[in-house]
């Protein structure tokens, strides 16, 4: 089905976007989407309402581990409007996640974690059903559980699985002890990240619709197609059976991945009562039983000459995931490539928990990877003397430290100097905790930013129709990535067509299947699919006008040639559409491929209370070509603030003796408010990298939550002199530590 | 069991952006679920349901009220406006346009709050209502940065478009006057 495909083996030197003679990409272009996103016209899964809807509330184990061994829904069912109480053995234990097409651990009776799903209470209206769930009498017996990862870290074992080659689970050169004992400067320090949640604004929400033997689902998901084929499995139907839209997603960050229980249960019920069915989870559902990014404990050690060169890095996470599960953190990920040292070890490993399930999160890996290791190269700095930037850039390797492959792109040293210079860094505090503001501590700090982009495989129609008009279809997601503008931007630059004259339309599994949003390469998969759709319609709009492809020029809906100038509306009959194509080759082996940044944080630490506010933020990035500076910078800032959240005030708390999340609400778990945020400077360094994909883009979207946290934490040190190696920085942790107070 | 017997649910007359709807709702129906589940006016979020997020604001007689903190039952005198009250995605009211030129919003979900909210809070503070930050509006011109983000904290943003939706409120409260 496909017509044209681009496979990456080798770079792609010359790109259509540089010959745009009236461009968009790269500038800044609001979102095509906006209008309807701020007049409240974008519908949500949530807010379909076919005809006889009715509503699902998730009952849920009020065991951290066990089974269930009796329910009792007498009561409920005898309540008004309530119309099942629903126990189906095709019901998931949790999210799928990674996992292809297969199906999630299914059952309602054993019990892995607090709050897993155990039925589907259904009523007629949602107040009916939210009074009936709690009238459902739920008996259990427990098992003995593993609820404590930190207690448990002796029991740690290597993951069983490193997803598709892209997490490696140990790796090891030179001799690290013999490095260790050798150092003229060694930091050996240990670390530990809270559980967080995604926490995003839209909570999961499914409505399942039966027809004639197929099931259609409104969903909030991230990869529709991903989901489509779990729940396809999980209900025994054939794919073509099951369609899941998701034109808009109100958030996602790794939280919306594969199929989640609401959308299992939603499809179960409907089968069941031949109607329409809604099921969106409360808060404190999403909080317990969808997925979270897992706590660590991670032991840095860096050794260095007296030159500052690193001789060794070392970098050990012990994390924590349901028994079965694949998904870990790999926190060492951008260990492996950031800093040169000739020896070297990066090991991860799991302790199995009676918790939630872990999934990924924004920049899984780089977020908590990069929050320690950049932590502690400022520690190592501060012992050897040096500015932190300097230890940095005399650290920068040529090729990839324990790979023989060059970087597709690097421009890490840049990003220090250029933000060095847009912050004002030569004037900043360099003795910790000395700068004062009456009440306040001054501090500075600064962090590199890495995260990995790929090349994935991903579809993409274009179809010129009869009107001249653009249409784009594909089922990639737009979970406010701008997705819709960037795919509309890169067919009118090639088509030659203004803006106005293009539609998306996203999240559809009838539609073309992409990579799905997630692990930043939305928008340079897709993108690249569109490219090599629209270089065909080039072609063949070319060969209408019976001009060579190479001489023609499109713009303003005009194809002009030597000698010839044509409305494009002529030349393509009743229509012509193209099924472009992505394949990831070679070029994802013989390069490493990672796009960088560097942060600078202000912060001040009141001297009396501890309190931390972040004052001023500059983060200059590199990330090949920016193909909507507008989006690329809230996306940017979106990352910048996850890591301040990081950093300053999110983690989930778990009760040691059930699993249970105990600040399982947006008043408890403290995500940044308004009043927590300043103005923040993000720039973006030109660049271009022909190895990534036709774009010469690489990945945005987690970019800026790595490393933004130890950014934070290193100013939080050089305002107070307090190294706090326990996530959040709260200011219980500060304050025995802080100077006293002047008198 | 007679306390869940809510079929005798209540009749009600609910004013929305200038419309009266006449209903009859389970007491226990809020106003947020009122406009999402029986009016289909989705463009208002749920995003918590407990009043954490503002993601569900709206304007009751032009004040900003969290809808999901609030039963339906209680608002048959009011005029509720909503974010579809305010503009339409063919004619967006002057601070809708605001968000969508400062890219104010990612995902798009806690953005009718925002608006809303916003809407709400330069009515507060040309009352002069005063902030965490003190009472300053008799003094200060025009409101700031600071005001706006303190006054603006009820609205999470996952997405964090936190700086750019300051820019979006501050453009429209100088640039539009707020009064549109
Ligand atoms: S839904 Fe009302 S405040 Fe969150
Ligand atoms: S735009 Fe996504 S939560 Fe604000």
């Amino acid at each position: 089905m496909t017509d044209v495909s681009v496979k990456m083996d080798a770079p792609f030197e010359q790109s259509l976007l540089d010959r745009s003679p009236v461009p968009t990409i790269g500038k800044e272009i609001a979102r095509i989407d906006g209008p309807r996103k701020v007049s409240g016209a974008a519908r949500y899964a949530a807010e379909h309402f076919p005809d006889g809807v009715v509503h699902g509330v998730l009952l849920r184990a009020p065991v951290g581990c066990g089974r269930i061994t009796a329910v009792d829904a007498t009561a409920a069912l005898a309540m008004p409007g309530v119309l099942a109480v629903i126990r189906d053995e095709r019901m998931i234990r949790n999210a799928g996640d990674f996992g292809g097409d297969a199906a999630p651990v299914q059952g309602v009776d054993e019990v892995a974690y607090f709050g897993q799903p155990i039925g589907l209470v259904v009523a007629d209206s949602l107040e009916r059903a939210r009074a009936a769930s709690l009238c459902v009498r739920v008996s259990f017996e427990s098992a003995p559980g593993v609820f404590d990862m930190m207690a448990a870290r002796d029991s740690a074992l290597p993951p069983t699985d490193d997803i598709f080659g892209l997490f490696l689970i140990h790796t090891e050169q030179g001799d690290v002890e013999r490095a260790a004992g050798e150092a003229k400067f060694l930091v050996d320090t240990i670390w530990e990240t809270p559980s967080q949640n995604h926490a995003a604004m839209e909570p999961h929400a499914s409505v399942a619709i039966w027809q004639e033997g197929r099931l259609t689902l409104h969903g909030s998901y991230q990869s529709p197609v991903v989901t489509r084929d779990q729940l396809a499995t999980v209900m025994g139907l054939p794919p073509s059976q099951v369609r899941v839209l998701s034109p808009f997603v109100g958030g996602g960050f790794g939280g919306k991945l594969g199929v989640m229980p609401e959308a299992v249960a939603a499809a179960i019920a409907a089968q069941q009562l031949g109607r329409p069915v809604k099921v969106v989870m409360s808060r404190q559902q999403v909080f317990e039983t969808t997925g979270r990014r897992p706590m660590t404990h991670q032991r840095v050690r860096l050794g260095a000459n007296r030159d500052g060169r690193l001789t060794l890095v070392q970098h050990e996470t012990i994390t924590d995931q349901l028994e079965g599960e694949v998904f870990f953190e790999p926190a060492g990920l951008a260990t492996h490539l950031l800093y040169a040292g000739e020896n070297r070890m990066v090991d991860h490993k799991v302790v199995r928990t009676n918790k939630q399930l872990a999934v990924s999160m924004r920049a899984p890996g780089e977020a908590v990877g990069l929050l320690t290791l950049e932590c502690a190269m400022d520690e190592l700095a501060e012992r050897l003397g040096l500015d932190p930037i300097e230890l940095r850039l005399l650290n920068e390797p040529e090729t990839h430290p324990e790979m023989d492959v060059p970087f597709s792109s690097r421009a890490l040293v840049d990003c220090f100097r250029q933000g060095a210079a847009r912050f004002g860094w030569e004037t900043r505090n360099t003795r910790p905790g000395q700068m004062r503001d009456g009440d306040w501590l001054i501090g500075q700090g600064v962090a590199a930013a890495a995260r990995g982009n790929l090349f994935g495989p991903s579809r993409v129609r274009a179809t010129i129709q009869g009107d001249g008009r653009v249409l784009v279809e594909t089922e990639m997601t737009d979970i406010g990535t701008g997705t819709y503008t960037i795919l509309a931007q890169i067919a009118a630059d090639l088509l030659g067509m203004p803006l106005e004259q293009v539609e998306v339309r996203l999240g559809d599994t009838n539609d073309p299947r992409s990579a799905g949003s997630g692990g930043s390469w939305g928008a340079t998969t897709s993108g690249s699919a569109l490219y090599a759709a629209c270089a065909e319609l080039r072609a063949r709009l070319a060969a209408a006008a019976g001009v060579p492809v190479e001489a023609v020029t499109l713009a303003n809906g005009v194809l002009t040639a030597p000698g010839i100038s044509r409305p494009i509306s002529e030349l393509v009959g009743n229509g012509l559409s193209v099924e472009g194509a992505t394949e990831p080759g070679e070029s994802n082996q013989r390069f490493n491929q990672t796009s960088y940044g560097a942060h600078f944080c202000e912060v001040r630490v009141h001297a009396v209370t501890g309190e931390v506010r972040v004052l001023r933020w500059t983060s200059v990035f590199a990330a090949g070509r920016i193909l909507n500076l507008q989006t690329a910078i809230s996306q940017a800032i979106g990352g910048v603030v996850f890591g301040i959240g990081g950093a300053l005030t999110e983690e989930l708390v778990h009760d040691p003796r059930t699993g249970k999340i105990v600040n399982r609400d947006l008043g408890e778990y403290h995500v940044p408010a308004h009043a927590d945020i300043p103005a923040i400077d993000i720039q973006f360094l030109e660049e271009r990298d022909p190895v990534a994909n036709p774009l010469h883009a690489k990945g945005v979207g987690e970019l800026g939550v790595c490393g933004a946290g130890a950014a934070v934490a290193n100013a939080v040190y050089n305002a107070t002199g307090v190294r706090v190696r326990q996530f959040p920085i709260t200011l219980d942790k500060l304050l025995p530590g802080l100077p006293p107070v002047a008198g | 069991m007679s306390w869940i017997e809510a079929d005798s649910g209540a009749a009600l007359t609910l004013s929305v952006n200038g419309m009266r709807h006449d209903l009859k709702l389970d007491a226990r129906v809020t106003l947020l679920d009122a406009l999402r589940e029986h009016l289909q006016l989705t463009g208002t979020k749920k995003g918590c349901d407990h009043g954490q997020c503002g993601a569900c604001t709206v304007l009751v007689n032009g004040r900003r009220i969290n809808s999901c903190l609030s039963l339906a039952v209680m608002h048959q005198a009011d005029e509720i406006t909503t974010i579809e009250g305010l503009g339409t995605a063919e004619n967006l009211h002057p601070l809708q346009a605001a968000f969508v030129a400062k890219d104010g919003f990612q995902c798009g979900y806690c953005t009718s709050g925002q608006i809303c909210s916003a809407i709400g809070m330069l009515g507060e503070w040309r009352e002069g209502w005063p902030s965490h930050l003190g009472d300053r509006a008799d003094a200060a011109p025009a409101i700031d940065a600071a005001e706006i983000r303190e006054r603006m904290s009820g609205n999470l943003c996952r997405c964090a478009a936190y700086p750019r939706i300051v820019e979006a409120i501050e453009h429209y409260a100088t640039h539009e006057g707020a009064d549109a």
